[in-house]
């Protein structure tokens, strides 16, 4: 799950770590009113979409007088936002950031994240603030800088310091750097991320240390111990076929092709588009039905692949174990039959009942292909598919 | 012979609901030996002849078990795994899906220096074939012999077993290691058990993208492995920055996709199955074990 830059300030005000001060805006008047209320000026106007790269496209402007606030945030309220990060057809900005510029100094860059080869939260820094961390990791590796928590002690004081030396602080700066790394880590934890990147953390002029762009990542399994943040989820910004997915507790991932997967288990359902793709065909999507796949979700699993135009053809592959094949075969034919199925199906049955199952769907009077074996399943509906 | 457990381990059920029961049943149907089951609050009652205990220590004082198999709902589950570590279980099988990665986070730093064995979260379980089977695998599709698998799907595991089966391969072990970023056992921990074992002979390894547990497994068949190892990833077409279904199963950073884990694996000398179809054919491209009757 994502959120927004300003929700994502906001956490962040909460945990104690410095950020810029400002406000969500949705239209041109009251940005202008808050821009008065946020300081002398000049401010910053950013577009609030869930995409990096919004400077290079135009969503990131400096403003220096309050009705220049106003207007740059009518400019931008409602324009379509394109980044490398939002694809061709772009982002519809529907609410700005206004707040306080700032005199930046340096920019630098921190990182959180679970580092799976340790089973630890690692803070990750380095002197380039502001550029492609991948890029500074793959160029120039001694520029970063990692410190390993240990999970029942925390990110300790001296590890900040060590991080803070690293990246050039001195003085009091080491200490302000400190509280902050120690707040970002308290952010993590509390809100359950699984990546936290403050990307720049810059230095003013003046010598503080501020936030000034924060991207997180969320624990999806935790979601449940923090309704708060599940409440920032912006449906707007996901693709519709997945949050309709979501609400079915199906796992489903829209792909461009044109071969629409119902499988059972996230491994299969991966092998299933690749052996798709392996065949000479085109993958649709991703779709894991899971365990108890009832005859609803079969359904609902249904209309979602058909809710996608592009989708020419249908492979099902289920691999029944404790589902028994008999029971997926009659979810099959009632979902076709429910949603007047007109692309060409192709049904792989393995496992518990099989013979059963290829009973039923023979008997149904639908024009089911039935397949042997995954190979067999994706060459059959690449063939349909190639036919239609 | 075999790896982590054999037909005199016995298994207790963490979680004894509708869904631990159900898989306990199967279990036993399979000839498991499941001692009895934990359920906080219903110790000294029998359900469906599975004696209940209220902790994980007073189950293994009255039973002896050895092993614990987890179906616990995941805000609970990472204490569970800590109350069996506790108690001195040796291995513990956790099937439940979805716990938040710092909670595990959390368990892996408890089980520093404990001698218990976390197989999962989020996974099958472990079978041996005709003499123990803890999770939720299909019993039926496999068949004892001497090629061991190791997994983060579990679907696809069955798909591998079904394929080695229909050619007459049978298995020593079968461990679903489970598709969450922060687990108990990795990839290498199995292969080095595999080694180890004088009833395994070849190994399919079993991976996808995200994370780097292949990478080192296959480092790990270079430098100390005997055996012929093959091994499928899935993921290929999978997007980067999409979770595909497993909480690990994804691609970021540009790192740990398939197709630069599957250069890895050939380097090091595993033979890829390009198609998940062909499994049990890319080990029989490196293993001719004796009296293989099916031409393949």
């Amino acid at each position: 799950m994502n959120i927004h830059e300003y929700q994502a300030k906001a956490i962040l005000r909460e945990f104690g770590v410095p950020v810029p001060d400002g406000h969500v805006c949705y239209n041109g008047a009251s940005a202008r009113e808050w821009a008065k209320r946020l300081g002398e000026g000049p401010w910053v106007v950013k577009a609030q979409i869930h995409a990096g790269g919004r400077g290079k496209g135009g969503g990131v402007k400096l403003a220096r007088t309050a009705d220049e606030v106003r207007n740059t945030a009518r400019d931008m309220l409602g324009m379509v936002l394109r980044t490398h990060q939002t694809g061709p057809e772009g982002k519809i900005v529907t609410r700005v950031l206004v707040e306080n510029g700032c005199n930046i100094e340096r920019e630098l860059y921190i990182s959180l994240l679970v580092d799976r080869a340790t089973s630890k939260v690692t803070v990750m820094a380095s002197t380039e603030g502001g550029m492609d961390i991948e890029e500074v990791a793959a160029k120039t590796p001694e520029k970063i800088f990692m410190e390993a928590v240990e999970p029942l002690l925390g990110l300790t004081s001296f590890q900040c310091r060590n991080l803070a030396f690293s990246l050039g602080l001195t003085g009091k700066q080491t200490n302000k750097a400190v509280s902050l790394l120690q707040g970002l880590y308290a952010t993590f934890v509390g809100a359950d991320c699984s990546l936290l990147e403050i990307n720049p953390l810059v230095v003013t002029k003046e010598g503080d240390l501020l936030a000034l762009d924060a991207k997180f990542g969320f624990d999806d399994n935790a979601i449940f111990r923090n309704p708060r943040i599940g409440d920032m989820r912006d449906y707007d910004e996901e693709d519709p076929n997945e949050v309709e997915a979501s609400q079915h507790d199906l796992s489903y991932v829209s792909l461009s092709g044109n071969i629409g997967c119902l499988v059972n288990g996230a491994g299969l359902a991966m092998a299933t588009m690749d052996i798709i793709k392996h065949s000479g065909g085109d993958p649709a999507n991703f779709l894991d039905v899971g365990g108890g796949a009832t005859i609803e979700r079969v359904t609902e699993a249904f209309k979602l692949i058909l809710s996608d135009k592009n989708v020419k053809g249908i492979l099902v592959n289920i691999f029944g174990g404790i589902m028994k094949c008999d029971v997926i075969a009659t979810g099959v034919i009632e979902a076709a039959k429910q949603v007047s199925l007109q692309v060409p199906l192709v049904v792989r049955l393995e496992g518990t009942n099989v013979a059963k199952g290829k009973q039923l769907l023979a008997e149904s009077g639908l024009n089911i292909v039935a397949a042997d074996g995954m190979a067999d399943a994706a060459q059959k509906i690449v063939k349909a598919v190639a036919a239609a | 012979m075999s790896i982590l457990i054999d037909r005199n381990t016995k298994v207790i059920t963490q979680g004894l609901g509708a869904t631990g029961l159900f898989h306990a049943q199967g279990a036993r149907e399979y000839g498991t030996q499941m001692v009895g089951g934990v359920t906080p609050g219903k110790g000294g009652t029998v359900i469906d002849g599975f004696p209940v205990y209220d902790t994980v220590r007073e189950a293994v004082y009255k039973t002896g078990a050895t092993a614990s198999v987890i179906y616990v709902p995941p805000p609970f589950a990472a204490d569970s795994i800590m109350e069996a570590v506790d108690a001195g279980i040796e291995l513990v099988c956790c099937i439940t899906e979805g716990i938040p990665v710092l909670d595990m986070v959390k368990v892996k730093q408890y089980m520093q220096g404990k001698q218990t064995r976390l197989v999962g979260p989020n996974c099958p379980g472990v079978i041996t074939p005709g003499q123990c089977k803890i999770g939720i695998m299909p019993g039926y599709i496999h068949k004892p012999g001497k090629v061991g698998v190791v997994s983060r799907s579990g679907t696809l595991t069955y798909e591998a077993v079904w394929q080695l089966t229909n050619v007459g391969l049978g298995q020593s072990t079968c461990v679903g290691i489970g598709g969450d970023p922060v687990n108990g056992t990795n990839h290498v921990d199995v292969l080095r058990m595999f080694e180890e074992d004088p009833d395994t002979e070849a190994v399919i390894m079993i991976g996808e993208i995200g994370g780097s547990s292949e990478e080192e497994g296959a480092y790990f068949v270079k430098e100390h492995m005997t055996k012929p190892v093959a091994a499928y990833i899935a993921g290929v077409t999978a997007p980067p920055g999409k979770r595909m279904g497993h909480a690990g199963a994804i691609i970021s950073g540009g790192k740990g996709t398939a197709t630069e884990k599957v250069a890895i694996l050939e380097e090091c000398g595993i033979s890829v199955a390009a198609s998940p179809a062909d499994m049990a054919a890319a080990l029989l491209k490196i293993y001719k074990p004796d009296g293989l009757k099916v031409a393949v």
